[in-house]
């Protein structure tokens, strides 16, 4: 694992998040941006995926339960070669394959249709059931918001996937701790969030959403874990790496204007010549 | 005529039956198997039937994962909950994506019974037809269930079949017997009106058929197993030919079958139409064919509102 190239990388993404919702002029950069180091992580050193052959059978899955975050996952997809990272600037235009939450049928890489919050985590956990049925040895990978494990679907998916053994599967709470009403503690709060995946018998993790040595621990004691599923619970920051965009919930769901824009890419351009 | 049989208990059958022809086939319960009689296929083949628990939704999320990885699932519950309590699910995890999930939903209807109106799911075919690609049957006895199960694993992309929890009589127990998906099915030929049935109201609307033809009403009666698609040019034709369509289905009069052929006549052959089924109410507790007798859907109560009609 070379860290600075995965920081690099992670950068780019950064820039394909921003660009594609200041060209959509919507969308949201908050919970992107808090996930992108954890999904270049996924994308660029931990699954087993192919660009050329995004559909091949053994691959290893990943489930954006988080659907609004498609542009993290577009830009993750799209610098890791699944499509060009010139489309990212047609987000959520009319005619573009890129809806404004993932859509299997039509983008490449995309491995299930996300974007009703609670429901992608029951998808991984089929996916991950399906593996185990046929004896297949591919992982599945889900990312949740930590606003979205309100949902009680979210719930019921996780105790199916403890008590059917389903260590084949990762759930990564991105824990930024903002929604689109303010602090989840405030709004209804979620927490203990490690206990209570603890209670629901997951091999907990609790990592820095942004410390690539974290994370790549992280998802190796996933792998060697038997017998229970691992819910790696990852502090972040939301808008991470755009200095007005860091933990403000105002950018959950709000794209830049052109000013702002400008801003934003300078921002991404000193950590660039940072590292 | 053949002993009667409920149509859940066809569809169990037909699951056990199909399972080494289709070794994808995986079937999904919350904790119904014994009354959906997805436990028939349960005990046949333990490692592919696979309880979810009391969380339809869920089960509804892992049946679109599990087709996404290639398996053909049949998730089981009470129509009130795989239609009612799962429609999101339904309609974004599975027919959104178009992912080949089949819904195999029993208990529809007021003929649920004593359980009451909470589980007498009679909007199952509205909710159901309203979501793009998603094919919706409605068989009307055994033979024609384990055709509808079988055509459902042969269809690629999602299906919701809605089987009963009363016994019902065979009726489609005939050497030239054919099931295709979409096709209604001409069960009587007649001139003065046409009756368009479905599920468990055929065979009440066949013996209405024979009442009205003791009066001298000639009435072609059509079995309708496919609310979607809908086999268009036969009901257009029947309009045509009969001027006079009356619908019939144990489902709410809003949304259901009775919609869809006036969704279709609207546009292509205006014609006048009674639609017959549950009014604009919720059901209630007793025993189900006396239940179908007070909301009028037995052959006398169908047969009175036809006279009354023409």
């Amino acid at each position: 694992m070379d860290i600075n190239n995965l920081k690099k990388t992670a950068n780019e993404v950064r820039k394909g998040i921003v660009t594609a919702v200041y060209n959509a002029k919507s969308g949201h950069p908050g919970g992107s941006l808090s996930s992108a180091d954890i999904m270049t992580y996924l994308y660029f050193e931990e699954m087993n995926i192919d660009p050329a052959d995004p559909k091949k059978a053994d691959r290893d899955r990943f489930v954006l339960s988080k659907g609004h975050c498609a542009p993290a996952l577009y830009s993750t997809l799209a610098n890791r070669g699944f499509f060009p990272v010139k489309d990212l600037e047609t987000l959520r235009h009319t005619g573009s394959y890129l809806q404004g939450h993932p859509d299997m049928k039509h983008i490449p890489g995309v491995d299930m249709s996300s974007g009703s919050l609670g429901q992608g985590i029951s998808a991984a956990v089929g996916m991950a059931l399906a593996a185990k049925l046929s004896n297949a040895d591919y992982r599945v990978y889900t990312l949740l918001g930590d606003g979205e494990i309100q949902e009680g679907q979210v719930w019921e998916a996780s105790m199916f996937a403890a008590a059917k053994k389903l260590d084949n599967l990762v759930v990564i709470v991105d824990n930024n701790g903002l929604q689109i009403d303010g602090k989840i503690e405030d709004v209804n709060s979620p927490y203990p969030i490690v206990d209570k995946f603890k209670a629901f018998n997951f091999n907990v993790i609790e990592i820095d959403a942004h410390d690539f040595n974290q994370i790549d621990d992280a998802f190796k004691k996933a792998k060697e874990t038997k017998g229970v599923p691992t819910a790696i619970i990852a502090k972040s920051i939301k808008g991470k790496g755009v200095s007005f965009m860091e933990n403000s919930a105002g950018w959950h769901g709000k794209a830049p204007n052109a000013e702002e824009y400008e801003t934003a890419m300078a921002d991404l351009k000193k950590i660039e010549e940072s590292l | 005529m053949a002993d009667k049989i409920a149509t859940r208990e066809s569809y169990g059958n037909a699951l056990k039956e199909l399972a080494l022809d289709y070794p994808d086939l995986v079937v999904l319960d919350a904790d119904l198997a014994a009354a959906t009689k997805t436990g028939i296929f349960q005990k046949a083949y333990p490692d592919r039937h696979i309880d979810c628990g009391i969380a339809e939704c869920n089960m509804v999320g892992i049946a679109a994962g599990l087709a996404a990885a290639g398996k053909i699932p049949f998730v089981s519950s009470f129509a009130m909950f795989a239609a009612g309590r799962a429609f999101e699910q339904v309609r974004n995890s599975v027919g959104y994506p178009h992912l080949n999930v089949k819904i195999g939903a029993t208990h529809a209807g007021i003929s649920v019974g004593e359980d009451g109106a909470s589980h007498q799911c009679c909007e199952d075919l509205a909710l159901m037809r309203t979501i793009p690609g998603m094919v919706v049957m409605n068989p009307s006895d055994d033979v024609e269930a384990k055709a509808a199960v079988k055509a459902a694993l042969d269809h690629e992309g999602p299906v919701y079949i809605r089987f009963g929890r009363l016994a019902v009589p065979v009726i489609n127990d005939t050497p030239d017997y054919k099931f295709e998906i979409g096709k209604g099915v001409v069960l009587k030929e007649g001139k003065d009106i046409t009756l368009i049935a479905t599920g468990l109201e055929v065979s009440e609307t066949l013996e209405a058929a024979k009442m009205l033809e003791a009066d001298g009403v000639s009435a072609k009666v059509i079995n309708i197993h496919t609310i979607k698609p809908l086999d268009e040019d036969l009901v257009v034709k029947a309009a045509q030919e009969t001027g006079k369509v009356v619908t019939i289905e144990e489902h709410s009069i809003i949304g259901g079958l009775g919609s869809a052929v006036c969704d279709c006549l609207s546009a292509k052959a205006p014609t006048k139409v009674l639609k017959i089924g549950v009014e604009d109410r919720f059901g209630e507790s007793g025993p189900a064919v006396e239940l179908i007798k007070k909301y009028g859907l037995d052959a006398e109560g169908i047969y009175k509102k036809i006279k009354a009609f023409i």
